[in-house]
């Protein structure tokens, strides 16, 4: 590796975000921010008012005789299949016909010359339900047989009856873990442009390009090759624009063809949030057996999940819950079983972390349960539970940990962060009672990293060097602010020696990289970033080969220094060097391909290898609780987290600093709420309240694990980073449980459920009371 | 009366002048739609996330002063004789970044950019005002803006890192000033703004008595002040609202006068308005303002829009009430006078005649005795209360013998805790008295349970309250500080 760089934009070398300039100056284009060709229309969606009915009737004559409404669109109109599943189970229609199976389900949409006429027009609908009776809760859904949307899994090893058998201690329970909207600030968005024949060109706010492609194309019934898909950049996406964008781009793109106009949809920040999925709200039953050490013998757990009314990725995300049961500790015994729900809710989807944040918040208060039973530090049932490097390291999916970093890194922080000190401090402040109570907590996180769905696990890129030596950089990932374009091309920048500047990254489409993964599990820079670098290697390789044709020399005397190619004596500028292969007919362009190596995965069995490799992090926080109220206040949070090698580590510093706000929202003041009627009535800004930046810790110290480097050969030895340190601020959730049973002298476990908004902290305050 | 069928202000360079505007028309549809200005983002069109913040620059007795304000709620009618600067117009030539912008580059403030640059132009009127903000500043400014990427902790770095980059006075802004001033003086001609767009019309009354009169001409018409609520119902609800009367811009209803006795504020007075003369007469309120809403809102809500909306939930009538405030009503050139909690007489239904206005609101000076404003929310920051308070317990040889306690989210308009008061009144001043006021509430208040809170976290907090308003007194630390 070459340590001695000096060209701008290095692999391992702190970066800005390339489009950092345009984002401050307002120069950044999204999707809605493309200029419209005259004559564009606009469409929206008409909802429906109901949780579970049958559709007597339907009649939109009043919509289409608005003036300004060009057309209106229901399942009648879909000229190939009305389904828009990303699983492809089929269970996902469009356009609803005889059934509503949650409120915000779409029924139909308007194309008219105007968003405001639309949006308009969409309220002259006059639509006769018969009510059927809903359910919305997991565990309502459980208790009244409703069905599960996908196959449920179980993963076992061992035997719990005997863990059960032979531990001192056996505590049961249940935990509610509420769910989570994205609210990216870019909501949902597609712009679709008619072609000739069957073409059609969608720009869309997604993550998944290819999967919006396959949707369009199966909704229009023509071949995928005739559909294009577009996306610069994302304001947001968080898993929400995993396929959660197909039922927009499917109507942009019928809507385009049938009127052969450039048509525009995108929901208000209401119908974004009423109409499309989000994290999954659990319900976990847990019951754990331990010996007097704290040590656990026997886990024996099921998660009930509120899925909604169709699988979306339900299947995936309930798996990926129980892979992360166990968060980092071993269980000698154990059986945990998914349950994906139906519920008459908008179907869930993926959210960083996708299931895994659940099952690890899960693991985690089994912990609490463990430690207020034995009147022991959290931390130090933590230690006695962690996973070892030479045996007790069989995951409840058999798969060995073979890289744990976690022991080292918990030393580390619980050093750091002064933690036995500080929690002196906590329990002696606490001890003089008093309105204002503390908490502190350090919890740890490890995270599997790889497509469960191995064959996702594949990624393409295309390189072109044009003759004047500029490079023109493209790959399947998305750019939605995680800087994974700045990323790769610093990886082809490294690989060139070129500075970075020399690299133009342009919009992810089908059209240059097919068949591509979403950008998803955290996995963008570990896929695109092997296959950009796979592509870069076979430029060099016949670069190389060339040189030594023509100028005689060694394979070994080629090399690409510092922006200019050195060949024996001779010293070119990377762009003379381009001109004189080009000349010489010279192929300067690759498509690169990566695929992960070593996964597989038995579902059936519940056995294999799903991860490549796992993240670790962990984080300390302390908080303050007004016992009166429930409020609270975070008051100092440190993060050390584990990156591997990184390949920009102030960018990555960013995903950790935000993924802690992000996962703290979900476990504080991020509350979905329901009212009788089903309806979901947390759907804005206003409503739904995300942290702003005085919620975030008062100090807020954020490291990496600068010694980490992958074992695994991933690109330049990094790991990825979107995803796990959203789970860090766990710790932020059981210093309020902390706070909380410090009332009744830490006597009981504090049992909070999430999202611990003020009222459940008071509340709890009040049951521990008594 | 001079009128005139057109607005006119100026749009970042160079001025503007419309006469196709209707009443329903935003700043922020304008800004991008019409002009292609698509640097401001709409992110939620009801004046929570901030992605479309702009500045306005507007001309007042003080002189031209900016601020910040949510451009998907401010009605396009309402930027005449403004300054309205945007994204675009931060930066110099040649593509040069302005400081705040170039700190926001250097500290890796955005990382998908959506928020970003309505984050900019907040932490831009923020270093206009505070070349050095402290972390409170910053995260005061920021409340208003939505950030789901960074975790806002590298936009308080770079907001605190600014001034490295470049001093205000030496900005484009800060240059123009005077020429900006001189053409928005131009502006004023002192007319009547009728302006229509088909059949939506929005007035711009000349002066308060040509307000009345337009009210008593159009008695139905829809009286916006800063339209942070009337914004929703267009933006939201979709309603029409014309013809609707603009009166954010009236000298006339921005009086603050101080007497004696009393604190007089006009109608319409915003929040950011009335924050110097609430900090120094009444000290209990300084933390209670700056919960209410986002900065932006602050700068453009008034309290006599959130008094004569009439929400069950509005942050001031239950402190205003507990201060024993009314409020001047005008019809016409007919004025009366209520105590403002005779203002409210069900939800939804106010002591408002049809073609009467707010004109202003006055309020005792804080006498001697016990004071308190509490807002309980889920989140700490712009969020709408689930319970707010206000209290006044006048204390006479430790005997009570005045108390108005007036609660707003625990009933269907701002409403004073009767039982609880008399269970007060005549009482030692000593915890248990409040204690046993406190168990009187449930005679006063069913709440209700809504996506805010239960009716039981509604009833507990409130009684809580009444312990911490005694621990308070006492001097003791009963309330979380964010310092």
């Amino acid at each position: 590796m070459k340590q001695n760089v000096s060209i701008r934009g290095a692999a391992h070398t702190d970066l800005i975000h390339d489009s950092a300039i345009k984002h401050v100056s307002g120069g950044a284009d999204y999707c809605d921010d493309i200029a419209e060709p005259v004559g564009t229309l606009h469409a929206y969606f008409g909802t429906a008012k109901v949780a579970h009915a049958k559709i007597v009737s339907m009649d939109l004559s009043a919509v289409r005789a608005a003036p300004g409404v060009v057309g209106v669109l229901t399942a009648e109109d879909v000229p190939g299949v009305n389904d828009v599943s990303p699983t492809g189970r089929h269970d996902e229609p469009l356009f609803a016909t005889e059934k509503v199976e949650f409120w915000g389900q779409v029924l139909f949409a308007v194309v008219a010359e105007s968003r405001d006429i639309a949006r308009r027009a969409v309220e002259l609908a006059q639509i006769e339900y018969a009510p059927l009776d809903h359910v919305i809760e997991a565990d309502e859904a459980v208790a009244k047989g409703y069905p599960h949307v996908t196959d449920p899994m179980t993963l076992q090893r061992g035997d719990v009856a005997e863990g059960q058998a032979g531990a001192a201690h056996r505590i049961q329970g249940q935990m509610r873990i509420g769910g989570q909207d994205h609210m990216y600030l870019e909501g949902h968005i597609a712009f679709a442009m008619p072609g000739e024949d069957d073409d059609v060109i969608v720009h869309s706010s997604t993550q998944h390009p290819s999967e919006a492609q396959h949707m369009v194309a199966h909704v229009l019934g023509v071949p995928n090759n005739a559909v294009v898909v577009n996306v610069r950049r994302m304001g947001g996406g968080f898993g929400g624009k995993e396929s959660q964008m197909n039922q927009f781009a499917a109507v942009a793109a019928l809507a385009a063809k049938k009127w052969n106009r450039a048509v525009k949809i995108r929901p208000d920040r209401d119908q974004d949030m009423e109409s499309t999925g989000k994290r999954h709200d659990f319900v976990v039953d847990y019951d754990v057996a331990f010996d007097d050490t704290g040590r656990i013998e026997a886990v024996d757990n099921v998660f009930a999940a509120r899925c909604g009314w169709t699988s979306d990725l339900s299947g995936p995300v309930t798996d990926r819950a129980l892979f992360h049961a166990d968060n980092a500790y071993f269980y000698p015994h154990v059986k945990l079983q998914s349950r994906p729900m139906k519920t008459n809710t908008v179907s869930n989807t993926a959210f960083r972390g996708f299931g895994g944040p659940q099952g690890v918040v899960a693991a985690e208060r089994m912990i609490e349960e463990i430690a207020y039973k034995l009147g022991k530090d959290p931390l130090e049932v933590r230690k006695a539970n962690f996973y070892g490097t030479t045996d007790r390291n069989v995951t409840p999916y058999h798969q060995t940990v073979e890289d744990n970093v976690l022991p080292r890194l918990v030393e580390e922080l619980e050093q750091s962060s002064d933690y036995q000190a500080r929690r002196a401090a906590v329990l002696a402040h606490n001890a003089k009672g008093g309105v204002i109570r503390k908490g502190i907590s350090l919890t740890p996180v490890k995270f599997g990293i790889s497509f469960t769905a191995t064959w996702y696990n594949q990624a393409g890129a295309l390189v072109h060097i044009y003759n004047d030596g500029s490079i023109m950089l493209n790959h399947g990932g998305t750019e939605m602010g995680q800087g994974l374009n700045t990323k790769i091309a610093q990886v082809v920048a490294e690989a060139f020696q070129v500075d970075i500047d020399h690299i133009k990254i342009t919009k992810t489409t089908t059209e240059k990289v097919p068949n591509t993964s979403a950008t998803a599990a955290s996995s963008g820079t570990d896929l695109n970033g092997m296959a950009a670098l796979n592509a870069c290697d076979q430029i060099k390789e016949r670069l190389i080969r060339w040189a030594c044709d023509h100028f005689g020399v060694d394979a070994l005397l080629v090399k690409f220094a510092p922006n200019e190619v050195h060949v024996g004596d001779q010293v070119f500028t990377f762009g003379e060097f381009i001109k004189q292969a080009y000349m010489a007919r010279v192929q300067l362009w690759a498509a690169g391909f990566y695929k992960t190596p070593k996964i597989h995965w038995d579902r059936e069995k519940g056995q294999g290898r799903p991860f490549y490799y796992y993240a670790y992090g962990a984080a300390v926080a302390e908080v303050s609780v007004d016992t009166l109220t429930g409020e609270y206040t975070v008051d100092r949070a440190d993060v050390l987290h584990d990156v591997g090698k990184s390949l920009n580590p102030v960018l990555d510093k960013g995903q950790v600093e935000g993924a802690f706000v992000q996962g703290m929202g979900w476990l504080t003041t991020e509350e979905l709420w329901w009212d009788q009627k089903g309806q979901l009535k947390t759907h804005a800004p206003s409503t739904y309240k995300i942290p702003l930046a005085g919620d975030i810790p008062r100090e807020f110290n954020v490291n990496l694990a600068d010694w980490s480097e992958n074992r695994e050969l991933t690109i330049k030895r990094s790991k990825a980073v979107g995803e796990p340190p959203f789970m860090l601020p766990i710790c932020v959730f059981e210093a309020l449980g902390m706070a909380v049973a410090s009332v009744a002298d830490y006597a009981k476990c504090p049992r909070l459920d999430a999202p611990a908004t003020p009222e459940r902290v008071l509340m709890a305050v009040e049951r521990m009371r008594g | 009366m001079q009128h005139r069928s057109e607005i006119r202000f100026l749009l970042n360079g160079r001025q503007v002048a419309l006469s196709d505007v209707g009443a329903d028309d935003t700043l922020l549809d304008f800004l991008r739609i019409d002009q292609r200005l698509t640097g401001s983002k709409e992110g939620c069109a009801e004046g929570d996330c901030g992605a479309c913040t702009v500045m306005v620059g507007r001309l007042s007795a003080q002189g031209l002063h900016y601020e910040t304000v949510n451009a998907c709620i401010r009605f396009l009618a309402t930027l005449d004789g403004c300054h309205v600067v945007t994204i675009e117009y931060l930066g110099g030539p040649n593509g040069r970044l302005s400081p705040v912008q170039q700190a926001m580059v250097e500290h890796h403030g955005s990382q998908c950019g959506f928020c970003t640059p309505g984050i900019v132009m907040s932490l831009y009127a923020l270093w206009m005002a505070h070349a050095h903000p402290t972390v409170k500043q910053v995260e005061t400014a920021l409340q208003g803006n939505l950030c789901r990427c960074t975790g806002y902790a590298p936009i308080i770095r770079a907001a605190q890192a600014v001034t490295e980059y470049g001093t205000a006075s030496a900005e484009h802004l800060a240059a123009e000033r005077e020429a900006v001033a001189a053409k928005l003086t131009a502006l004023k001609d002192g007319a009547r703004v009728d302006v229509a767009k088909g059949d939506s019309r929005a007035i711009l009354p000349a002066n308060v008595d040509d307000l009345a009169a337009v009210l008593e001409a159009e008695p139905e018409a829809t009286i916006v002040a800063g339209s942070t609520d009337v914004g929703l119902w267009v933006t939201k609800f979709l309603k029409r609202i014309s013809p609707a009367v603009f009166i954010g811009h009236l000298d006339g209803l921005k009086e603050i006068a101080v007497t004696e006795d009393t604190v007089t504020l006009g109608a319409g007075v915003t929040y950011t308005e009335a924050q110097g003369v609430i900090a120094q007469h009444y000290p209990h309120l300084v933390d209670y303002w700056d919960r209410i809403a986002g900065w932006q809102v602050r700068n453009m809500g008034t309290i006599g829009g959130n008094i004569a909306n009439g929400s069950p939930i509005g942050d001031t009538p239950p402190v205003l009430i507990a201060l024993g405030a009314s409020i001047t009503l005008r019809k016409g050139d007919v004025q009366r006078v209520m105590p403002l909690e005779a203002f409210f007489i069900a939800y939804g239904k106010q002591d408002r005649a049809a073609g009467e206005f707010v004109e202003s609101i006055t309020i005792p000076r804080v006498s001697a005795g016990h004071h308190a404003a509490y807002k309980i929310s889920k989140r700490r920051e712009e969020d709408i209360s689930s319970v707010a308070v206000g209290m006044n317990v006048t204390v006479e040889n430790g005997i009570i013998t005045q108390a108005v306690l007036t609660f707003g989210g625990m009933a269907a308009t701002p409403k004073r805790a009767a039982a609880a008061e008399a269970a007060l009144v005549g009482q030692p001043w000593s915890e248990a008295s409040l204690l046993a006021a406190a168990a009187k509430l449930p005679e006063d208040f069913q709440p209700l349970s809504d996506m805010r809170a239960t009716a039981d976290y509604r009833m507990k907090v409130a009684q809580n309250l009444f312990r911490r308003f005694w621990l308070e007194q006492q001097g003791e630390d009963a309330r979380l500080a964010r310092a």
